[in-house]
C-alpha cells in the first residue's frame, strides 16, 4: 500500500504540474480530478470536506436539499418529523438583532464522530479518508447514535423501501445518514448538493480536500475566518461555514 | 452442492431455471455457484469500510448483468420469481436479506423505461 500511495502522490503530483504550466487556474481543473484507482481503498492522506459560505445561502432556497433526495432516491412519506433526510435547511437569528440567515446542515463528518463512539456493533464508522458512515450491513437499528450526534444528521427507515438507488441501499431497521456522496467522491466527482448549489442556488459550497495544502478549500480555509458548529465540543467536524 | 448437480438427472423441471446472462461470470461458473456468497460478503466489507470500489464481487455488478429484459424491454427485478437470484434461493431455500435495500434492477433501469 505505501508503494501505491507513494505512486498515486507522484501521480497527483505531475498533474498539479502539468494543469498548472499551461497558467489554468486550479479552479479550472479540480473537476477533472480523477477518481480513486479501482481496487484501492480510501486514503489517510485525504480529509474531504465542505465549506459553507452563508451570507450566499437563500433561505428560499432547497437546491441542495432536493438535489440530496433526487440523489440517494429518498422519497417522501409526507411524515416530516421521520423522513428520512440527509440535509436540512436550518434558520438561525440572533435574538438581539433580528437579523436572520439560512444555512445547510448534513452530516459535519467529525474527526472525533461520537455517533462511533456509542454505536454498539461497528456499524457507526469513520472511513480512513474522514467520511463518516453507517455500514447498514451490521447496523442494528437501536439508535444510540442518532441520540450521540450533537447535529442531528441521521434519520431511521422506518419503513420497508423501494426503489432505491443502486448505490444508495437502504431498507427499513436501519440508521442512514449524509456519505458526503462517497460513491461519487470515490469517482472523483463531487457532492450532489455542492453540484446542484453551484448550477441553481448560490454557489454557496465548496468541496475538497482538507488533507491536501495545495486545495482550493485548504487555501481558503488558511487565510480567511471559518467556524464549525458547536467547535466547543471538540468533535472536530470536516464541514466549515463562513458568515455564522 | 452436490445435490444440485446430481438433481437433473432424477428431477428434471424441479431444478431451478433461470434466465441466462451474456457475458462471461467474474469467477468459473462453477466457483460462483458454490461460493458466490463468501465473495459478495467479503466484497461488501472492502466496499464500504474500505472505500475500495470498481472490484471484482460488486452486488451492483452482479445486478447489471443478472438482470433479464422483460418484452417490454424493462429490467427485471433480479430478486422476483424465476429470475436469476431468486430461483436458486427458493430451491435451496436460502432467505438473504440482500435486496431489501439493494436495487434489484440495473442504474437507471427504475426510472427509464428501455434501456
Ligand atoms: C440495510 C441495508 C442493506 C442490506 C440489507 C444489505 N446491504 Fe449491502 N450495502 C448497503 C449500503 C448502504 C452499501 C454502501 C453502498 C455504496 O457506498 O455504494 C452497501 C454496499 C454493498 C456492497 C458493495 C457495493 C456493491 O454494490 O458492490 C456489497 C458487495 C454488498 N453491499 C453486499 C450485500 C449483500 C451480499 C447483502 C445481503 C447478504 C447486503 N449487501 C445487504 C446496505 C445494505
Ligand atoms: C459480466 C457479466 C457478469 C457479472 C458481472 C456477473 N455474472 Fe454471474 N454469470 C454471468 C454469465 C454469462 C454466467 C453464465 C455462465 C455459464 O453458464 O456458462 C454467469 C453465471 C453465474 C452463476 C452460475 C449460474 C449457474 O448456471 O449455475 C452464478 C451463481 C453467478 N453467475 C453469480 C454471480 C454473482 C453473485 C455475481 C456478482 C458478484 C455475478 N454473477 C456477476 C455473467 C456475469
Ligand atoms: C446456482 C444457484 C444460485 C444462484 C443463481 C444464486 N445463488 Fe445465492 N445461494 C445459493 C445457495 C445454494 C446458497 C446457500 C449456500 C449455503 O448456505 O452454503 C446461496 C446463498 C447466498 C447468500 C448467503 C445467504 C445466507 O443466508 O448466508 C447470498 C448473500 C447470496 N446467495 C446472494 C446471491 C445473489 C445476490 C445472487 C444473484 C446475483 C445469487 N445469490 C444467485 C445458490 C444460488
Amino acid at each position: 500500500m505505501t508503494a501505491d500511495t507513494s505512486r498515486r502522490d507522484v501521480l497527483k503530483a505531475a498533474a498539479g504540474v502539468t494543469l498548472l504550466a499551461p497558467g489554468l487556474t486550479l479552479i479550472a481543473a479540480a473537476p477533472a480530478e480523477a477518481g480513486r484507482a479501482p481496487g484501492m481503498p480510501a486514503n489517510a492522506s485525504n480529509r474531504w470536506g465542505l465549506l459553507i459560505d452563508t451570507t450566499k445561502c437563500d433561505s428560499g432556497c432547497s437546491a441542495c436539499v432536493d438535489a440530496c433526495k433526487t440523489e440517494m432516491a429518498l422519497p417522501s412519506h409526507g411524515r416530516p418529523l421521520t423522513d428520512a433526510q440527509y440535509i436540512r435547511k436550518v434558520t438561525v437569528k440572533d435574538p438581539k438583532s433580528g437579523y436572520t440567515h439560512s444555512l445547510p446542515v448534513m452530516c459535519q463528518h467529525c474527526a472525533k464522530p461520537p455517533c462511533v463512539d456509542v454505536c454498539p456493533t461497528g456499524a457507526s464508522m469513520k472511513r480512513a479518508d474522514g467520511i463518516v458512515l453507517v455500514d447498514r450491513h451490521i447496523c442494528i437499528g437501536c439508535r444510540y447514535c442518532m441520540m450521540a450526534c450533537p447535529y442531528k444528521a441521521r434519520s431511521f427507515a422506518h419503513e420497508d423501501q423501494t426503489g432505491q438507488a443502486p448505490h444508495n441501499p437502504r431498507g427499513k431497521g436501519c440508521v442512514e445518514a449524509c456519505t458526503l456522496c462517497a460513491h461519487r467522491v470515490d469517482a472523483g466527482g463531487r457532492p450532489a448538493c455542492v453540484e446542484a448549489c453551484a448550477a441553481t442556488g448560490k454557489a454557496a459550497m465548496l468541496f475538497g480536500d482538507l488533507g491536501d495544502p495545495g486545495s482550493e478549500i485548504s487555501r481558503r480555509v488558511a487565510k480567511e475566518a471559518t467556524t464549525r458548529i458547536r467547535a466547543d465540543l471538540g468533535v472536530d467536524p470536516a464541514i466549515r461555514y463562513q458568515g455564522i | 452442492m452436490l445435490l444440485l448437480a446430481a438433481l437433473p438427472v432424477m428431477a428434471g423441471d424441479l431444478t431451478p431455471s433461470f434466465p441466462k446472462a451474456s457475458g462471461t461470470c467474474v469467477e468459473e461458473p462453477g466457483e460462483m455457484r458454490k461460493h458466490h456468497h463468501s465473495f459478495l460478503k467479503h466484497q461488501r466489507d472492502d466496499t464500504l469500510r474500505l472505500g475500495i470500489r470498481g472490484a471484482k464481487h460488486s452486488l451492483k455488478d452482479c445486478v447489471s448483468c443478472h438482470a433479464a429484459k422483460g418484452a417490454d424491454g424493462k429490467a427485471i427485478p433480479v430478486n422476483a420469481e424465476g429470475q436469476f437470484c431468486q430461483s436458486c434461493h427458493a430451491y435451496a431455500a436460502v432467505a438473504p436479506d440482500c435486496f431489501t435495500c439493494h436495487a434489484t434492477v440495473p442504474d437507471g433501469a427504475a426510472k427509464t423505461a428501455a434501456r
